[in-house]
């Protein structure tokens, strides 16, 4: 019979397999349902890999939806090293869309947008405030009524969603907008300037790039990174070090609602210009298998968001190309994470052949 | 007095998914293992059971088909999490994660689409009652299935020897195993009806109370369910108590739009979050007192050997 193993130690050249071995079988499990549909799987296949790379324009979008996700992951890979359970990203997103919208709008109505680079990085401050705020209400109901913050976290998506709703559908509509539920279009000088020209890319892209690399200088060169993983990994150790588990709660919390609130932000002074029920199309829960699929590192957080932005890109061409549902690529993104944590346990165990167990022969005797 | 009674009887209609839901978390719990897919198996089971129930037109049918297809798909997080041990959070919300894509796109042609809805009947000369009749006894034979659920699942947890081995399991696996029980295979029979339990109420969901199918429909009823288990301190009659209770919050909504109070939509359907959120932190506030109530062994991997 099969039996699992526990190594004696935890195989490293399995933890890099691990990820890779997914990617693999989720694409196995993908043509095997293009097939199931009908479709050309080899056709599907190049939309999801080749064609999200095909040209600078193209590029340029890969860039654009991994800004967003490679933010968010390195929050929620800062909060679930230290063991929380942080998983409304998407929430704590929303409420950094809906605060620096809000300001872009008001601005824009009273006529306050020179210099455009002054306001977009206040309301971009303004949105990770709105994010980190958010965050703190599931750090707030942890820390004082030890209320399990995966469940609030969550609860809290869907009440930013209504709030979303409640705005662009009441107050904050356009009055000139046709009644479409959505704000009137931002100034001009209100957007985040592009990278380069024929790319909708914008400098948010370089934010996130520089915050993971101040991620991995927090995480593994300061004592409160060291603090904070010790945390996760033995809370027990860390208290008897006299660091306080209160203190990395609201630490983590704060800063992965503030890279949430930030990207939610840039979201909506970018790419969008003005703010929609639709502001995110998931980002926040895509984070969390970034997270994941990057082993909570802040630099394998951004190759993993590239992974994932070329997945929702991928998506959205099996739509328009091929006619497949849109939610062809949340399905993908789900089996890549559960293969990953199914192959992940290989880490730690090994898989045995073995023609009796111990049980067995004494069953015998 | 008759609005009063139609409050009764609608709170406990959307409370019913809730404690179906409630009632096979509760199970997994018992038995150590928290499964955060709930959402997710609740929205492959409403998919699946709208599915079966707009082709063949058999209510009873598509419950089975949607409770099978919830069961499948947690044998396989049973399989990772008792099996190998993986992270009982982080599959869980994969599978939660996995069920909202594939129940989208499987449901991709199935938005739009009707049922036949059947007008339920009373229960015998019951729903003749005054005020108790419509207020309880004019509902789906499923609502009152998930009471038969609930007092099955007290019968099974305190009245039965399996049943008190898998609370003993939950409370200590390792004592459980050395008697020689097969703790792994007990806690993964347990997560497999657990699910079942979540993928009946996703299909009453999508079959009886909508009826219709919409990306998303569950709308955080599987988490709901999840907060229930611990506002009800893992006891089914609390269970059902806190289903009705949530249940009718919900309905409370559409009741105030009714007598003419003007609060946004959208602010009246934030009240079940706002109270999932306001129950969590009330329960939660003692923590010693949970930590009684709690399984031992909660969330916690057990790798015998």
């Amino acid at each position: 019979m099969i039996v699992l193993e526990k190594r004696q130690q935890p195989s490293p050249w399995m933890g890099y397999l691990s990820p890779l071995l997914s990617i693999a079988l989720t694409f196995v499990v993908a043509a095997i349902v293009v097939s199931a549909m009908g479709k050309d799987p080899l056709r599907v296949l190049s939309l999801f890999t080749l064609e999200p790379l095909n040209g600078k324009r193209a590029i340029g979008e890969v860039m654009l939806k991994a800004t967003p996700l490679i933010l968010c992951s390195l929050g929620l890979a800062f909060c679930f090293r230290s063991n929380v359970w942080n998983i409304g990203a998407e929430g704590q997103f929303l409420l950094g869309a809906i605060g620096a919208g809000g300001m872009a709008m008001w601005l824009t109505e009273t006529g306050l947008t020179e210099p455009g680079w002054l306001w977009v990085t206040q309301a971009l401050l303004l949105g990770a405030f709105a994010g980190a705020a958010w965050a703190a209400i599931t750090a707030w109901l942890r820390d004082r009524a030890h209320a399990n913050e995966i469940l609030v976290s969550l609860m809290l998506v869907y009440i930013a969603n209504l709030l979303l709703s409640y705005l662009v559908f009441g107050p904050w509509k356009d009055p000139k907008g046709w009644n479409f539920p959505q704000t009137l279009r931002f100034a001009d000088s209100l957007s985040i300037a592009r990278l380069g020209a024929g790319m909708r890319v914008h400098w948010g892209f370089v934010v996130a790039l520089i915050s993971a690399g101040v991620m991995v200088w927090l995480m593994y060169f300061t004592t409160l990174g060291a603090r904070l993983r010790v945390g996760g990994l033995a809370p027990g150790a860390a208290r008897f070090a006299g660091f306080s588990s209160r203190e990395s709660l609201w630490t983590v919390l704060l800063c992965s609602g503030a890279f949430a609130g930030l990207a939610g932000a840039m979201e909506v002074l970018g790419p969008m210009g003005q703010l929609t029920p639709h502001v995110s199309t998931g980002y926040g829960f895509s984070a969390i298998i970034v997270a994941f699929v990057a082993r909570l590192h802040p630099l394998a957080c951004v190759l993993a968001s590239f992974l994932l932005s070329i997945m929702m890109i991928g998506g959205e061409l099996a739509q328009s190309r091929v006619g497949l549902p849109a939610s062809v690529s949340s399905m993908f993104q789900g089996v890549l994470l559960m293969m990953l944590l199914t192959f992940d346990s290989l880490i730690q165990y090994r898989i045995k052949w073995r023609a009796q167990t111990s049980k067995d022969l004494a069953k015998h005797a | 007095m008759h609005e009063l009674a139609l409050l009764i009887a609608a709170g406990i209609a959307s409370g019913t998914p809730l404690l179906l839901a409630g009632l096979g978390l509760l199970l997994n719990e018992r038995a150590g293992v928290v499964n955060l897919g709930a959402e997710g198996l609740m929205l492959i089971a409403a998919v699946a059971g709208f599915g079966i129930a707009f082709y063949t037109g058999q209510t009873w049918l598509a419950l089975f088909g949607g409770a099978l297809a919830a069961a499948l798909f947690s044998a396989v997080l049973g399989w990772m999490v008792v099996y190998l041990n993986t992270n009982q959070y982080a599959s869980g919300l994969a599978l939660s994660l996995f069920g909202a894509g594939i129940s989208a796109f499987v449901g991709a042609a199935l938005v739009g689409k009707k049922l036949e809805i059947t007008q339920t009947e009373g229960l015998f000369f019951l729903a003749d009652l005054p005020l108790v009749g419509p207020a309880l006894f004019q509902q789906h034979p499923m609502v009152y299935l998930a009471v038969t659920l609930c007092l099955g699942m007290v019968l099974f947890l305190y009245h039965s020897k399996s049943g008190r081995l898998l609370r003993g399991i939950g409370e200590s696996p390792a004592s459980a195993h050395a008697l020689g029980f097969p703790v792994r295979r007990i806690r993964w029979i347990s997560v497999v009806v657990g699910g079942a339990f979540c993928g009946l109420a996703g299909v009453y969901l999508s079959v009886v109370y909508a009826p219709l199918w919409v990306e998303g429909m569950v709308a955080g009823r599987g988490w709901i369910a999840l907060a229930l288990t611990v506002f009800a301190t893992w006891r089914p009659w609390r269970v059902l108590l806190g289903a009705y209770l949530f249940g009718s919050v919900t309905m409370l909504q559409l009741h105030l739009q009714a007598i003419g109070i003007e609060i946004p939509t959208q602010f009246m359907s934030m009240l079940p979050y706002l109270a999932t959120i306001l129950v969590l932190a009330l329960i939660s506030r003692n923590p010693s007192w949970i930590r009684a109530n709690m399984p031992a062994s909660l969330g916690k991997p057990f790798h015998p050997g």
